[in-house]
């Protein structure tokens, strides 16, 4: 008997290894320039949430009686660590990114069963769990100190601040866009004088301002994006159907009462918006696997990323609509879903035309 | 029917075509060498019957073996020589398993056989059709894309065509034996399809070749414009675009419906090489006995296509083509998006276009990870299903969820597993699933014949029962007449008359 193998016996190049290092390959510019921006703590918080998310990988692996090596080879437990670290404040302490690790890849993955088996995005459940559990950590922003500026704290001083915590804070603290915008908007004032202040179109674009470790880089991530889907890493339908329904709603409501509500330009270049519609809202696991599904899951995406930066709590929502929506992803996926050959979109065989003869 | 301009399949995957090696190699006949393991059973259906013993002398063209009731075909012999067994030689199928098969020794004369019918050489217009089908199927002509289901009964079916499609995708990478042949016999394939329409009674036929064929779509159409009746239409180069229901759906813009038939919407499929055949058995006489194949794979140290003659062994055709370079991971009968493993010794068959030799280097080893869910599976099938959760489903062993997901609407052709990132066994998991399948409904069937059984059996015991009862209670009424005096003798025969009548109506 030969070996039973059925065909096809050649196969496309593309292998998830290679995807996950084009991914980690998009994001690489828009970390060096966080890194850049922040100094020498974001670099330490990266290097120690990516080492715990492998750690927490390891160890699901083992726990689940999987080869650890190969299980770790996929790069998807490095992929989800670094997408959380880009997504944490820069100064955040050592414990945030080590208990941050840990929760995406074993709490968001392993105990769903790895790779592959996971309702909710790794690095964004992570965030959420955080931002909760530690709130005060998780929205300590500081203002940019670049590398080689007087404002940078030497290595030495940025170990103090990752591992001891001991920063001069009232000194470099500094709140995001939204906090600003949203601020105003709870205490009645008007958006449009609060704006020149906190926002500076130009710089938020280039993601010189207060914010996530690397989230803040509206065209370096958008360079990223537009890179893996040159690779066809990710389909172009996500991000631009995201990117399009915000700028849509935030345009619409901003003519109606510009006062209260903030222009598309705001929700796009502010907050993780660019890095959400690239790098979040484009996780195969857990979004829908048909196209048209994936649109419907990222204009949801975009909807609930204005709802809650407009009437939340929070002035920042990628991560609680990609978990929103990820919730969604299964009902999407048995709903929409393609027709088949030969068959009505409700799975009936077509008529033979018989009938009318 | 036909649309003005081709249409795009639905998903499908842009292969690498790897043709390049053999798309010069014209095809290049065959003289045996070597016993011949001719099948009589290398078509869909029931194995043809033998029609020669271990000794008997036969001629070229002979018949060795005569159909079977139903769906069959003949099976004639490829060259003149003795039969030295009617024995089982593994078939061209991974199980290695074997069909019946009769061993001819050549003795290198190729002397035709006496019966070879005449060479009809009237206009097509003016043959029978049912001279025409009656000829396909003397000539044991089956379809030879690949499936090989006997040409005369699809010629034959009764349903009203209007279209006839002759299949000249060949989307597989690595083979070009139907390129050849259109490009080196576009006449008779011509001829064929035109012999095919009259016989179908189609107003149109139309002959659909890959847009990366041009020197076969050139010959094809000067051939086409001298006989006229067919016209040539370029498709575009994608797997699976050879699939009869998508080769279909581009050329009509119709869909076969799901279950039933191309019949069943007025289309006929047929590849080129069948028409060839048709056009032979009809114009010359002969029977299917040869036919095209290619020979490639990076092992192979100098690729090419044949003119094979059937019942070659696999292994005969690798020696012609200089041998093997290395030693091949893989050896397949067709190409490599569906063509089985198969065992050296399996010999051509009327299905065979193709032995290919594959290296190491030019397969994928499935690493086996987990499915990420990404959908470039879904956006790949032709079929319009979602693989992975067929797939995982199957894998899961809920055949039953498998088969709502659409597991029987896959035709296997790869698409998924060509570009699944994670090296997916997807076709592998489908086999398995079907398998299943069909197994977990033997079993019910089973289950059930024996639950009626039962039944039955109960039935009968208690009818028996009853009749013993109903006998004794006659008996003791006879015995208390008798012994009354006897004459009440007539009426005692009455219960026993009624458990009878019961009986018979059973």
């Amino acid at each position: 008997m030969s070996e039973l193998v059925a065909g096809p016996h050649t196969r496309a190049p593309l292998s998830l290894p290679t995807l996950m290092r084009q991914v980690l390959l998009a994001a690489f510019p828009a970390t060096a320039f966080g890194i850049w921006l922040y100094g020498w703590p974001a670099l330490y918080l990266l290097l120690i949430t990516l080492a715990s998310a492998l750690a927490g990988e390891a160890l699901s692996l083992r726990a689940a009686g999987r080869p650890v090596r190969s299980g770790l080879s996929d790069g998807s437990a490095l992929v989800a660590g670094w997408i959380l670290a880009m997504s944490l404040p820069p100064w955040a302490p050592w414990w945030i990114g080590a208990i941050g690790g840990l929760l995406a890849t074993v709490l968001g993955k392993g105990v769903f069963g790895g790779t592959g088996q996971n309702p909710f995005n790794p690095a964004m459940a992570a965030r959420v769990a955080l931002l909760i559990a530690f709130p005060a950590a998780m929205t300590r922003w500081v203002a940019p100190a670049p590398l080689g500026t007087e404002q940078a704290p030497g290595l030495l001083d940025s170990l103090r601040i990752t591992f001891l915590g001991r920063a001069d804070w009232d000194a470099v603290t500094s709140a995001t866009t939204l906090d600003a915008t949203r601020t105003a908007v709870t205490q009645g004032q008007d958006l449009q004088a609060v704006l020149p202040e906190a926002y500076e179109p130009a710089l938020a674009a280039l993601g010189y301002a207060a914010g996530s470790l690397a989230e803040g880089s509206a065209l370096l991530l958008a360079a990223g994006g537009a890179y893996l889907i040159y690779q066809r890493v990710i389909s172009w339908e996500t991000p631009l159907v995201l990117l399009a329904t915000l700028a849509v709603l935030a345009t619409g409501t901003h003519a109606l009462d510009p006062q209260r509500y903030n222009d598309a330009g705001v929700h796009l270049l502010a907050g993780s918006t660019i890095l959400a519609a690239f790098f979040i809202a484009t996780d195969p696991t857990t979004s829908p696997a048909t196209t048209a599904g994936r649109a419907i899951f990222a204009a949801g995406c975009a909807a609930i990323i204005w709802i809650v930066r407009t009437y939340g709590g929070y002035p920042e929502a990628t991560a609680f609509a990609v978990l929103l929506m990820n919730a969604c992803t299964p009902l999407i996926d048995h709903w929409i879903r393609p027709r088949v050959y030969g068959r009505t979109r409700q799975g009936a065989p077509l008529a033979t035309g018989k009938e009318e003869a | 029917m036909l649309l003005s301009k081709p249409r795009l399949i639905r998903g499908g995957v842009r292969t690498e075509p790897r043709k390049q090696p053999t798309a010069g190699c014209p095809l290049e006949p065959l003289k045996p060498s070597g016993p011949l393991y001719v099948s009589l059973g290398q078509h869909i259906g029931a194995p043809a019957l033998p029609a020669v013993q271990p000794g008997d002398a036969v001629a070229k063209g002979q018949r060795l073996g005569t159909p079977e009731q139903g769906l069959s075909a003949a099976v004639h012999a490829p060259t003149s020589g003795r039969v030295t067994a009617v024995t089982r030689h593994p078939a061209p199928h991974p199980s290695g398993l074997t069909v019946p098969t009769v061993v001819l020794e050549p003795d290198g004369e190729e002397r035709w056989t006496a019966e070879r019918p005449e060479p009809l050489t009237e206009e097509v217009e003016q043959l029978e059709p049912a001279t025409i089908s009656r000829r396909v199927a003397e000539a044991g002509i089956v379809g030879m894309g690949g499936a090989a289901f006997p040409a005369a009964v699809k010629l034959g079916s009764g349903q009203p065509v209007d279209t006839l499609i002759l299949n000249g995708g060949e989307c597989e990478p690595y083979l070009t034996c139907d390129d050849r042949l259109m490009r080196e016999r576009a006449a008779g394939i011509v001829d064929g399809g035109r012999l095919m329409a009259r016989a179908l009674g189609a107003r149109r036929t139309a002959v659909g070749v890959e847009d990366n064929k041009p020197e076969a779509i050139h010959a094809l159409r000067r051939a086409a414009a001298s006989l006229g009746g067919v016209e040539v239409v370029p498709i575009p180069s994608l797997w699976p675009q050879g699939s009869e229901k998508h080769l279909i759906y581009t050329l009509t813009g119709r869909e076969v419906p799901a279950g039933a038939l191309a019949a069943d919407i007025g289309v006929v499929a047929h590849n080129v090489g069948t028409a060839y055949a048709v056009h032979r058995a009809v114009r010359q006489g002969r029977p299917l006995i040869s036919r095209p194949v290619t020979v490639g794979g990076g092992a192979v140290a100098a690729p090419t296509n044949f003119e094979a003659p059937l019942g070659m062994p696999s292994r005969t055709l690798l020696e012609q083509a200089g041998g093997l370079r290395e030693d091949p991971a893989r050896v397949l009968a067709g190409g490599p998006m569906m063509g089985p493993i198969v065992p050296l010794e399996a010999a051509v068959a009327k299905g065979t276009n193709g032995v290919i030799a594959l290296t190491r280097g030019e397969i994928r080893e499935a690493e086996g990870r987990p499915c990420i869910r990404c959908g470039r599976c879904v956006d790949a099938c032709p079929m319009g299903l979602m693989p992975f959760e067929i797939a995982n489903r199957a894998a899961a062993d809920d055949i039953d969820g498998a088969a709502a997901s659409g597991l029987m609407d896959c035709l296997t052709c790869g698409s998924c597993a060509y570009v699944c990132p994670s090296d997916r066994p997807l076709v592998q998991l489908f086999h398995y699933a079907r398998g299943q399948r069909a197994e977990r409904a033997a079993a019910k069937e089973r289950a059930e014949l024996q639950r009626r059984m039962a039944e039955q059996r109960a039935e009968r015991q208690r009818r028996e029962q009853e009749r013993k009862k109903a006998a004794a209670a006659a008996r003791r009424q006879q015995r208390a007449a008798r012994s009354k005096g006897g004459e009440a003798g007539t009426e005692g025969s009455q219960p026993d008359a009624a458990p009878s009548g019961e009986e018979t109506e059973s």
